[in-house]
């Protein structure tokens, strides 16, 4: 849902907007009579609430790190899934002997926790899945570092290459049908905001769990 | 592999700090007000429509005898219009660090606001029916009333503002005007339902 009062230059933009439309209402009345002008109005009126029910709007361009060397750096964004098998072997098959991974675990939060900045608990769950992770990685070879980020999966993208010149990127997500960022087309977004590979791995801890079936 | 390019590189200052799309939890605060706010005046347009479309066939709307000063009105819109125009400059100069802009923006705002709420006034007192005079009266006066009450709450804290800014406070950093940003968007909130009720009271 779009916010037409986020900030009080989106507020003044929608202001003029709301002028625009009810001019229209106003030309409409003064043309056509009221019944036409009162069809006018409820028609822009729906057309406003369509709008306003859109999705948000996307966030500003993002500022990258320098790369200053060849290295490869991969970064490794996954919440619950973060310490599924799938997503450690695509890490383990990338990565090369000096290369820098970045894990970065969102503190996935209820919308209610998140509204209230009650995020405490959420970044201690994600902050304990990413030490397992991490040393799961660590166990089989690949030394990375990890950080919990925001909740928001893009905006936690964003910070982390803020600092992480990566060259690729590694999205972990639930099956589709069980993932939310899926949902949010969280994936597609990324490809469209990041000018570096991505890719998805998918992971089904559900299946993770039972084992391997013959 | 392509290079991660540089949309805005930083050279010898540290990265910009961690966003976090948290928000901010007076920006929140606004934001369940203007919420609050959108229901009540919801609720008010309902019963004007309801009024307007239930047992009105034979008196008209508005009632036979009652005039509407539609062109007095349109003055004080476009009075409101222009003050979303001031409150908008008076935010922008402070983010340019221009204090006598924000003074003179903020001034010019509630100069502005004052007038259209001292015109409302005048409109009532010679209007010529009561809001106990028929269901139109009731809503008309329900309406425009409940939007004066809020612009008299704007005017109150851009006075508030304008006296902070008056002391120096406020700066251009984002966390430092947020005491503008606030009454910014509460007014132009209130300017938006003024357009609303301006158009179906007045207009249609």
């Amino acid at each position: 849902m779009r916010n037409p009062f986020r900030s009080e230059s989106e507020a003044f933009g929608f202001v003029l907007v709301c002028v625009v439309l009810f001019a229209l209402v106003a030309a409409a009345g003064a043309l056509f009579g009221g019944l036409i002008a009162l069809v006018v109005f409820l028609v822009l009126a729906v057309g406003l609430a369509v709008y306003i029910k859109g999705p948000p709007k996307e966030q500003d361009r993002p500022a990258f790190a320098r790369q200053r060397d060849d290295r490869q750096r991969i970064l490794v964004v996954a919440n619950e899934t973060v310490a599924g098998k799938a997503l450690r072997g695509e890490v383990v098959r990338r990565a090369q002997e000096d290369s820098d991974v970045l894990v970065v675990c969102p503190a996935l939060n209820s919308p209610l926790r998140h509204w209230a900045s009650d995020e405490d608990g959420a970044r201690a769950k994600a902050q304990t899945r990413l030490d397992e992770s991490l040393g799961a990685l660590a166990a089989e070879g690949v030394e990375a570092r990890g950080e919990v980020g925001d909740a928001d999966p893009i905006q936690a993208m964003d910070d982390a290459l803020r600092t992480f010149a990566a060259n690729e990127i590694v999205v972990s997500t639930h099956p589709p049908g069980r993932s939310n960022w899926l949902e949010k087309q969280v994936i597609e977004r990324a490809r469209e905001r990041y000018p570096v590979p991505i890719t998805h791995v998918v992971v089904d801890l559900e299946r993770e769990r039972e084992g391997p079936t013959g | 592999m392509a290079s991660v390019a540089h949309a805005q590189e930083h050279h010898d200052h540290p990265p910009a700090a961690h966003k976090s799309s948290r928000v901010d939890s007076r920006l929140l605060g606004m934001y369940l007000f203007l919420a609050s706010e959108t229901m009540l005046f919801g609720s008010f347009f309902t019963i004007y429509f309801f009024d307007r479309v239930v047992g009105h066939d034979e008196v008209g709307w508005p009632p036979d005898g009652l005039e509407l000063p539609v062109y007095l009105a349109l003055v004080n819109t476009i009075i409101l219009v222009t003050s979303s125009f001031s409150m908008h400059w008076a935010l922008q100069s402070i983010k340019r660090n221009n204090r006598s802009g924000l003074i003179a923006g903020l001034t010019l705002t509630f100069l502005l606001g004052l007038t259209f709420l001292l015109i409302q006034i005048r409109e009532y007192t010679r209007i010529g029916f009561g809001p106990s005079e028929n269901a139109f009266a009731s809503t008309f006066f329900g309406l425009t009333g409940l939007h004066g009450a809020h612009v008299f709450i704007g005017l109150n804290l851009l006075l508030y503002a304008l006296i902070r800014s008056l002391r120096g406070h406020y700066g251009p950093k984002a966390e430092d005007h947020l005491g503008v940003e606030l009454p910014g968007i509460y007014w132009h909130f209130v300017d938006v339902m003024w357009i609303v009720v301006y158009t179906t009271v007045y207009v249609i």
